[in-house]
């Protein structure tokens, strides 16, 4: 399964780096909300799949999965979306201010004045 | 630290006191308050002076930074000595001058600052035996001239001639750290004394030459030699009692200096000998023709000096030769025995020639040769001492300019009984370009004198001229009755100084009990070559009306001004252009550049060094996760093509419940919790910011395949599917998880491990990534309020995530 995962975190990576390289404003967020998925799924794969129960401490149980990279990754997951937030909050303003969310017609011109 | 390293560093010691004391140097020139510092250095120099003579060494290491080998070593021998004595004691008469050249209105506390900086570099530079250290002296000394130039900053010539002077210099000093470098790596040392110790290691190197020419591109900039002579009259834009100091008595004599202390270690070379005498020579005859027909009595000057330096530089290319060849060695110690003479002669003639210059333009207003005029009856004082400097320029008996080019010209002569190379084959060029430089001499001295004292008074001036105040005519009276002094009685330096300086140069402690006379006989070559030269000069100048157009032919599109100003032009050009070609302002090109920058390293990376895949680890595939997988991938193609953004945010959604659904299958039941929770508020968010976005601003157009984007995100995935591969093969460490699953009761005392060590092993790491939440709720907050007064839901959001998580 980790090939898999793998290559599946490696696709949404790629997927997610075509998307912020465009010009609009809401497919770069799309693009970033996607590469930390993938970056997600690698983080979790590295910690080996399904080596044994969910880590709840049980007497009956003699192998747990991996703990850390869960632990890493929910606080990944949180941070992952306060970006999202206020990147997207940040695009909303940006349209009330410049009336565009093309990030080209953002920069004006630099020789201006 | 001794009593030397103090001197080198006294200036930039009293140049902090001289900034600090600015307050309270209101009321007396703060000339006053600087002059004790060159005075001091230089009475201290001159009781060394029997040190040296007994060949005592005067070496004293200071360790600065030893492990780069940069090291404050000063070692102090005849040539060293001569310099410094040279540095501080024109340095003292021309503190004197500027005192009164400078009126209270300039900005004196910066003016003297800059002064003390460059004395201290370039007391730095010559006594400096480690070649890092001089090197960082060496660039101090640009880095002072360029502040000097631009002393009068408001002028835009000033800061052309400021900024030209450092870009050549500077340069030039750069590509001879680079020789620097190539000596430590054939000696494995960074002392002058060193590597002439292992001069045989140099000789067989192949690196050598490479040395050489990059030393010596150094010392060219530096010493204004052909063609790098250009930035010369351009610095003439600074303060007079500048151009008097650095630009003729000390600064571009760091070039020669630097030739001449590594004479020793290069003298095998003829690569050395040949680039030195034929650029000297060449820069001799073309400066001094050049001067001829300058207006600007300042420009004249400068042209004067660049000639006057190649005079010396193509001497000590000759007693180089000396040393290369061995035979004729009698013959060439005198080539550096006149080098020496004429470098001390020539600090006195031309500074004090600049200085009056300076004077003739401090009371008349003017420096052009067509204004001036008559002015003897006005300025008898000056006049006189500048009729006595200029035959000494000239080479006229019986000033010591005299002395020193007629030993020029008789080792000029004599240098046909050398054994070198094919130079005997060519041995009648060298006379010939040294008398046409000497002629073109004598012509401009004559105008120099002639033009602006004699004949009748112009009446044109801006200022009515009258004499200057003894203040300022001190200083060149001292260094015009040095003038006659040195020339009627040379013999007084022979012992003295110019000894140990010249077998400073050639490495030898021989004594060669030189004696200097005015008369050689009537079978003397140099004689007659002077009386040729006075009236062939005397001819030229007579009948001048009728050739000087010859200078009309002087295209400007084949002056190296033109060149200089071109290639300056085209490098400002040409790196805008590359400027806005690659940061344009546009995001995404950047973003690209660091991505396709990331995946070309890894990519190379893993070609070079290969990689190993081990997989037999893998835990088995069920069918309910390749569903799952399969979902996701095709939300992914989904949200590249799609053209509506609500299809998207759809497609987006589903990709993030789908992660939840494999955190579950993957045994990660806290991360689905959360992956749900904060998927429901994602999408809510993006709803809401949808819903205040018109839909006219759609993203249709941006859907259309951009093929440079593909390749470059083709590349990411591969690179980030291959960095996986690999880390999850090749572990380098044993996960530190153990830990934690034992101790997660004992410890902490609880049974859920992921949040215990959330809220507990590492209860810092999440207090402050809840700050981080909190910051971003306030910023959600803040952007909304600021002006749309609408929502709260950044707040409320803020504070469910954090319940949910927990």
């Amino acid at each position: 399964m980790e090939l898999i995962t793998i290559i599946l975190a490696g696709i949404l990576m790629g997927a997610a780096a075509y998307l912020m390289l465009s010009k609009n404003l809401i497919r770069i967020i799309f693009g970033t909300a996607i590469f930390s998925h993938g970056v997600h799924l690698m983080f979790l794969t590295m910690g080996e799949l399904k080596r044994g129960a969910v880590p709840v401490l049980d007497e009956n149980v003699e192998a747990y999965a991996d703990p850390l990279p869960q632990a890493l990754i929910l606080t990944a997951i949180v941070i992952a979306f306060a970006l999202t937030a206020i990147i997207l909050v940040l695009a909303l303003r940006i349209y009330k201010e410049l009336g565009t969310n093309d990030i080209e017609k953002m920069k004006g011109d630099p020789y201006a004045d | 630290m001794t009593l030397i390293h103090l001197a080198i560093l006294l200036p930039i010691i009293a140049a902090v006191i001289v900034g600090l004391s600015k307050k309270y140097s209101k009321r007396i020139h703060t000339g006053w308050l600087v002059l004790p510092v060159p005075l001091l250095i230089v009475i201290y120099f001159l009781t060394l002076i029997p040190d040296v003579n007994r060949h005592d060494v005067l070496y004293h290491s200071m360790n600065v930074m030893p492990n780069i080998g940069l090291n404050f070593d000063v070692y102090v021998d005849g040539l060293g000595l001569l310099f410094a004595i040279l540095i501080s004691g024109i340095g003292a008469l021309v503190v004197l001058y500027s005192i009164g050249y400078l009126s209270h209105r300039e900005d004196l506390t910066s003016f003297y600052i800059y002064l003390l900086i460059f004395m201290t570099a370039m007391l730095g530079v010559v006594l400096n035996d480690n070649v890092l250290g001089l090197y960082l002296f060496w660039e101090l000394t640009s880095i002072s001239s360029f502040l000097l130039i631009a002393f009068w900053y408001n002028r835009e010539r000033s800061l052309y001639g400021a900024t030209k002077s450092m870009l050549i210099t500077m340069g030039g000093g750069f590509l001879m750290l680079g020789g620097f470098l190539s000596l430590y790596l054939i000696t494995g040392s960074f002392s002058i004394r060193e590597m002439i110790a292992q001069v045989d290691l140099i000789q067989a190197s192949e690196l050598a030459p490479i040395a050489i020419v990059l030393i010596l591109l150094g010392a060219f900039t530096k010493s204004a030699q052909f063609p790098f002579y250009i930035w010369l009259p351009d610095a003439m834009e600074a303060p007079t009692p500048v151009s008097a100091y650095l630009h003729s008595a000390t600064m571009v004599k760091a070039g020669l200096y630097l030739v001449a202390r590594f004479t020793p270690i290069f003298a095998f070379s003829e690569l050395w000998v040949w680039l030195i005498l034929l650029t000297g020579l060449i820069t001799l005859a073309w400066a001094s023709f050049n001067a001829v027909k300058q207006d600007d009595l300042k420009a004249m000057l400068a042209f004067s000096t660049v000639s006057q330096l190649g005079l010396i530089m193509s001497l000590l290319g000759l007693g180089a030769l000396g040393v290369h060849t061995g035979a004729a060695e009698e013959l060439f110690t005198v080539a550096i025995v006149a080098a020496v003479f004429h470098l001390i002669n020539h600090a006195t003639f031309k500074g004090a020639l600049f200085m009056l210059v300076g004077i003739i333009d401090h009371e008349s207003g003017t420096r052009s040769l067509k204004r001036l005029g008559g002015l003897m009856t006005i300025m008898p004082i000056t006049g006189t001492m500048t009729a006595i400097t200029a035959a000494s320029m000239a080479g006229l008996p019986p000033f010591n300019g005299f002395l020193s080019k007629e030993m020029f010209l008789e080792v000029m002569v004599n240098i046909r009984h050398a054994d070198f190379s094919f130079l005997s084959d060519v041995s009648i060029l060298f006379p010939i370009l040294a008398v046409f430089g000497s002629i073109f001499t004598f012509i401009y001295s004559v105008i120099l004198f002639k033009e602006v004292f004699l004949g009748k008074e112009t009446e044109d001036t801006p200022k009515t001229p009258h004499e200057a105040p003894w203040l300022m005519l001190a200083s060149p009276l001292i260094l015009s009755l040095l003038v006659i002094v040195f020339g009627l009685f040379p013999n007084i330096l022979s012992q003295t100084i110019i000894d140990p300086a010249a077998m400073g140069i050639l490495g030898t402690t021989t004594a060669l009990d030189t004696q200097i006379y005015h008369w050689h006989g009537f079978d003397s070559p140099a004689l007659w070559l002077t009386v040729f030269i006075i009236v062939s000069g005397t001819l030229l100048y007579m009948t001048r009306h009728h050739w000087m157009f010859i200078y009309e032919y002087h295209k400007e599109h084949f002056t190296l001004n033109y060149l200089y100003d071109r290639g300056l032009v085209y490098s400002r050009i040409s790196s805008k252009q590359l400027n806005d070609k690659f940061v344009n302002g546009n995001v995404s090109h950047y973003l690209a550049y660091v991505l396709g920058f990331f995946v070309i390293v890894s990519i190379y990376t893993f070609i070079v060094n290969g990689m190993a895949i081990d997989i037999r680890t893998a835990s088995p595939i069920t069918l309910q996760e390749m569903i799952v997988v399969t979902i996701i991938l095709i939300a992914l193609a989904g949200i590249l093509v799609v053209k509506s953004r609500m299809v998207a945010l759809i497609l987006l959604g589903s990709i993030g419940f789908s992660m939840a659904l494999l955190f579950v299958m993957f045994r990660s039941a806290d991360l689905g919790l959360t992956q749900l929770a904060i998927e429901t508020v994602t999408t809510t968010i993006f709803l809401l910011v949808f819903s205040k976005l018109p839909d006219k601003e759609s993203y249709k157009y941006s859907v259309k395949l951009n093929i440079p984007h593909l390749i470059i995100s083709v590349g990411v995935a591969l690179t980030a599917i291959i960095i996986g591969y690999s880390a999850y093969s090749n572990r380098l460490f044993d996960p530190i998880s153990q830990f934690h699953i034992d101790n997660v009761y004992d410890l902490a005392a609880g049974g859920n491990m992921v949040n215990v060590i959330l809220v507990d092993f590492r209860g810092f790491d999440t207090l402050f990534e809840t700050l981080v939440f909190a910051i971003a709720g306030l910023g959600v907050y803040s952007m909304m309020r600021l002006r749309l007064n609408t929502k709260k839901e950044g707040d409320d959001h803020e504070e469910h995530i954090d319940e949910s998580r927990l």
